[in-house]
This record gives C-alpha cells, sequence and structure tokens, in this order.
C-alpha cells in the first residue's frame, strides 16, 4: 500500500520539475532570509535567479556541519522565532549541538514523511506501533510518534529503557509494528525471553530499526529471533530526523527517498564533484519545502551510492544502498579506499559475530601498514593456540581477498569499546602523527 | 571425572602474567596445576584453581577473556614408560592429545597429567576400563 500515491509514483520526469520549482523557491527563501547564505552566494558571484534547472544545483555552496555549530543555536533559522514550534537538538558529543527548528509545516510535513515510511514498511492504518526511539531533544521519538498519529494509527509511546517491562507491554498490547535502534531489538529479544516471553511468537510482524549503523547480517539475525521483517530507515535531524528515506517491504533493497521534499546527490567526498547514478560516495541533501532550517547541499558525510531504478513496489523514488560508513572515515592505505565498515562485514562473516576491533594505520619507510586488533571476547576465545591462529590467518586472507589490502591481524584483549553505541573509536591512523 | 579448567587469554606484555596471579592471591585462591602456551603476540594461561567459579568470577571482573575447559587429571605411576603405555592405549583408539601438562605430588611416587582431548568421554572411557586413576575435580581442586 502506497500512503500518496499520486506523489510517490509520480513519472520521474513530473518530479524533476516539482524539484526544480521547489529549489527556485527555497534558493530565494534562504537568500532573503539567512544572512549566511546570502554571504555564501554573494562570495560565489551568485544570484537566486542563475538556478534555472536541476544541474544548476552544482552552483551552490555546500553547508556543513560545522556551519550549524559556528551559527549556534538559531543563527540558521530563516523565520523568525515566533513561528518556531519546536526546537529538537543533537547530543553535541563530537562537538558543540546542532540545534534545529521546525514551523508548524515543518512538523506537518515530517508527520507525512513518516505516515508514508510506515507504510511502505507495511504498517497500515489500525496498526499498533511499539515505539521505543527515545523522546526528547533527540528526533527520532517525536518524529516516529506524529507519524503514526498521522497514518492513523495506534503509538505506544514508550520510548527507550525499561527493557523488561518493554518485552510485556510488546505481549499485552500486542503491537504489529516496532521502532527502536537494531541493537535496541536484539537487547529487547534477550530480556523479553528472560521474563519468559519470545518475542517471535507475538503477533508483531515489523521492526522499522535506524539511528545507528547496522548490516544484512545484522538484519537476519534479527529476523531471524523475533520472527519479524526488518527495515532500514535513515533520516538526520539537520534534514528533518527520521524518515528521509526507508526501504519497502516488498523489495527490501534499499532506501526510498522522499524526493519530493529533499533532493539527493552524490559526491566524490575528496574532490566535491557530483558522481553519476550508482557511484559511491558521499549523500549530500537539499531540503526542498523545509521553512524553519532550509539547507542547501548539506554534507551528510554518510557513504552510500543511489538508484533510479524502477521498483517492484512502484514508488518511482530513488533508492539509496545501506549506508556504507562516513567519508570522514574513510582511509586510503596505499592507495586503496578503506572504510571501517567493510572491514567489520569481513569479521562478520569470518566468524558470524561482531567483534570489537581497532584499525591502526601507520607508516613503515614509504609504506603504509594496517594493523587490525580483534578483541577476543569469551565467543572467539579458545583454549588452544592453533584455533586462535587459525582465526588470525583466516581474518587476514579475507581482507586481502575483499580489499586488496595485507594487514596484520592481532589478537587483543578486550579495552571494552562500546559496540552498540555507533560512536566506538574504529581508527587509529598514526600517520598523521607523523606529517608534521 | 572431568575438570573444570581456567583458560586466560593474555596479551605478551610485561606484568600480564602477575595481573592474573594478584587476582588470585587477593581472593585466596590456590593454584592446582598451570600451563602457559604463547606465540609472539599473546599466550593461553590455562590454570587448575582451588575454586573455580570463584577465580572465574574475579578474574572477568577484572577485565580478563576466560574460558571454560573439561579436561581429565589421570594419575600416571612415576616409572620409565608409565606415560607411553597410556598414550598409547589412546591412540590405538584414535583418541587425540590436543595438549597435556604435567605435575608430579608431594610423595614423588605418581605423577599427574592433566590431558585435553578432542573426545573426552570417549578417553575416559578407555582409561576406566584399563583401570587407569582418573582424579575427580572435587579431590584434585581440594588437593
Amino acid at each position: 500500500m502506497i500512503f500518496d500515491i499520486k506523489k510517490e509514483t509520480m513519472p520521474r520526469e513530473e518530479l524533476r520539475e516539482l524539484q526544480l520549482v521547489r529549489l527556485k523557491t527555497q534558493v530565494e527563501r534562504v537568500y532573503a532570509t539567512v544572512p549566511f547564505y546570502r554571504k555564501k552566494f554573494d562570495e560565489l558571484g551568485i544570484k537566486p535567479s542563475d538556478v534555472k534547472t536541476l544541474k544548476d544545483l552544482s552552483l551552490l555552496p555546500f553547508t556543513e556541519k560545522q556551519d550549524l555549530r559556528n551559527h549556534y543555536p538559531f543563527g540558521l533559522f530563516a523565520v523568525p522565532r515566533e513561528n518556531i514550534v519546536r526546537l529538537h537538538a543533537s547530543s553535541g558529543t563530537t562537538g558543540k549541538a546542532t540545534v534545529v527548528g521546525y514551523t508548524q509545516r515543518d512538523i506537518e510535513t515530517w508527520a507525512e514523511c513518516m505516515a508514508r515510511c510506515f507504510m511502505t514498511a507495511g504498517a497500515k492504518r489500525g496498526d499498533t506501533i511499539h515505539n521505543a526511539y527515545g523522546y526528547g531533544l533527540f528526533t527520532g521519538g517525536l518524529g516516529a510518534h506524529y507519524g503514526v498519529e498521522r497514518l492513523g494509527a495506534t503509538v505506544v509511546p514508550v520510548s527507550g529503557g525499561g527493557t523488561k517491562r518493554q518485552a510485556m507491554l510488546l505481549r499485552d498490547f500486542a503491537s504489529d509494528v516496532i521502532c527502536c535502534t537494531p541493537s535496541y531489538a536484539l537487547h529487547l529479544h534477550e530480556a523479553a525471553l528472560e521474563v519468559g516471553i519470545d518475542i517471535k511468537k507475538l503477533p508483531l510482524r515489523i521492526g522499522i530499526f535506524g539511528a545507528e549503523p547496522w548490516t544484512d547480517e545484522m538484519r537476519r539475525d534479527i529476523e531471524g529471533k523475533l520472527g519479524i521483517k526488518a527495515l532500514d530507515i535513515y533520516g538526520l535531524s539537520e534534514i528533518m530526523g527520521p524518515g528521509v528515506g526507508i526501504e519497502c517491504v516488498e523489495a527490501q533493497n534499499g532506501l526510498h527517498m522522499q524526493e519530493d521534499h529533499f533532493f539527493c546527490e552524490i559526491i566524490d567526498p575528496l574532490t566535491g564533484e557530483s558522481l553519476p547514478e550508482g557511484s559511491v560516495g558521499e549523500l549530500v541533501i537539499t531540503t526542498l519545502t523545509k521553512e524553519g532550517i532550509p539547507l542547501i547541499r548539506y554534507r551528510t558525510r554518510d557513504l552510500t551510492s543511489l538508484s533510479f531504478e524502477p521498483c517492484t513496489c512502484g514508488r518511482t523514488f530513488a533508492r539509496m544502498s545501506r549506508i556504507m560508513g562516513r567519508s570522514d572515515d574513510m582511509l586510503i592505505i596505499r592507495g586503496v579506499n578503506v572504510f571501517p565498515s567493510q572491514i567489520e562485514s569481513i569479521l562478520l562473516e569470518t566468524q558470524g559475530l561482531t567483534p570489537h576491533y581497532l584499525l591502526i594505520v601507520d607508516r613503515d619507510g614509504p609504506l603504509d601498514t594496517l594493523e587490525v586488533q580483534v578483541e577476543v571476547d569469551e565467543k572467539l576465545f579458545s583454549d588452544e593456540i592453533k584455533n586462535l591462529q587459525r582465526l588470525e590467518q583466516q581474518i587476514q586472507k579475507n581482507i586481502k581477498e575483499f580489499l586488496g589490502v595485507s594487514a596484520k591481524v592481532k589478537l587483543v584483549e578486550p579495552k571494552g569499546i562500546a559496540r552498540s553505541e555507533g560512536k566506538a573509536k574504529r581508527i587509529l591512523d598514526k600517520r598523521k602523527d607523523c606529517k608534521n | 571425572m572431568k575438570v573444570d579448567q581456567l583458560s586466560i587469554f593474555l596479551e605478551n606484555r610485561a606484568g600480564r602474567l602477575a595481573e592474573v596471579t594478584k587476582v588470585l592471591s587477593d581472593n585466596g585462591i590456590n593454584i592446582r596445576a598451570l600451563s602457559l602456551a604463547d606465540t609472539s603476540d599473546f599466550g593461553i594461561l590455562r590454570l587448575i584453581v582451588s575454586d573455580f567459579e570463584k577465580a572465574r568470577a574475579k578474574l572477568k571482573e577484572n577485565g580478563f577473556t576466560v574460558g571454560r575447559t573439561s579436561v581429565v587429571a589421570v594419575v600416571v605411576d612415576d616409572t620409565p614408560g608409565g606415560l607411553h603405555r597410556l598414550l598409547e592405549m589412546l591412540g590405538k583408539h584414535n583418541v587425540n592429545v590436543e595438549y597435556m601438562y604435567a605435575f608430579v605430588q608431594q610423595s614423588g611416587k605418581n605423577a599427574v597429567i592433566i590431558f585435553r582431548f578432542d573426545r573426552i568421554d570417549q578417553a575416559i572411557e578407555i582409561l576406566q576400563q584399563n583401570g587407569i586413576p582418573i582424579i575427580p575435580g572435587d579431590k584434585l581442586y581440594a588437593m
């Protein structure tokens, strides 16, 4: 089922026309109301009227997360403060928090995007949706909440925590859909078993998971254990929150981006050049309808690719492949691009579980060296040397085979790298220290 | 008839072994037998201790990766050929020894050998059928 059949199945030509009309309006709006953009445009010698086709977007400057921080808290808002009805903010763990503001219309657009997402994932009017995303400044909880209501389903605003109780509510309310982070779904599964509830036996049929990176292996794990379809949802507070894109339950192959509201490009993270369909690069989004804090060519730092191939579900919106990593995490080792997520996939394939790991890049004379430290936890541990050495060799061989890079694999004792936080330190690039 | 052996993963760095012995010492745990296997990067310390559960819990609390392995403690005559007869017996039945280590009891008459077999249940059966004395866990921990 499709929530907004007219928009979501629009022929791509028509969609392009709609995007262009909206883009022009947006460019005029930011030029007129946000001094930051006016200054940037002026410096580049660009006037809003120079944007005549969608291709002209490449004339426009990028916006970076640092720009939001530099204008903390409200410097990039495009409407008077009294028109802002809601504020959200990021946690600010990697710097000053980024603050975003929504007008009443923005909240409605957001709810609509989320409602579309729920239906894309296979939820429908009348379903009960267990919302375990955190409520508060984080956009996950409230974003999903308004979407469920807009869909016409029942929301259980359970937020995070109290996991055993959540398991009981999931059973007692017979929820059809759950939204939370993928790692929380696994945690909930275990906690439920402790209180004698097997989620697999509940009516629950769909899980909508996001807010942290996950893999196909983890998807299979969740689907097997919980007996549901697990779907990937994408969003970021700077652009809106959850609901920028989601997988459809029919194809479960790439996330449909809500292109009538968000113009998506893929660029080379090093040169900034736009890349053609199918290329892997950094996702850049221009908000086409946002009023509170419209952003032009926002660099998400997320690495992915886009496909415009028609989808079996009938939606014409472009599909984004699963996020492969962060452009700020990309390592170039002896000329080969390496992402920590690729190493993680190899570890997963080698052992069938995600061990904690650290990549150490160094330089031996003119040559880059890569050491992959893998923490030995109880699941990996063996009391026999030969088993552990075999494990080292297998990982080494797989890295060489899949990435074409020789790495030294070293088994180390656990140092408490947090796995589910999604902000674990994965890279130690010692080459940076020897540059100066 | 099986004995619980603690296996501990250790990185090869100075003082790391002493950290294990400190945890055991601080908790009044006695070591009955031990062996250390190592490579250039890491080692595996195998221990039979007076209180397996307590030792495991305390080592885990202190951040060590520990495993439990079932091994067999066999009493072997402290005379030439004592060990050989035993290994021959097992070899005939295709039971493989993954690793082993030994200590001599106070009396000096017998040696105790700790075996890790690939097929432990079959190994125990063969030893019992041939009248080889096996020291059960409870007795070994309290020795």
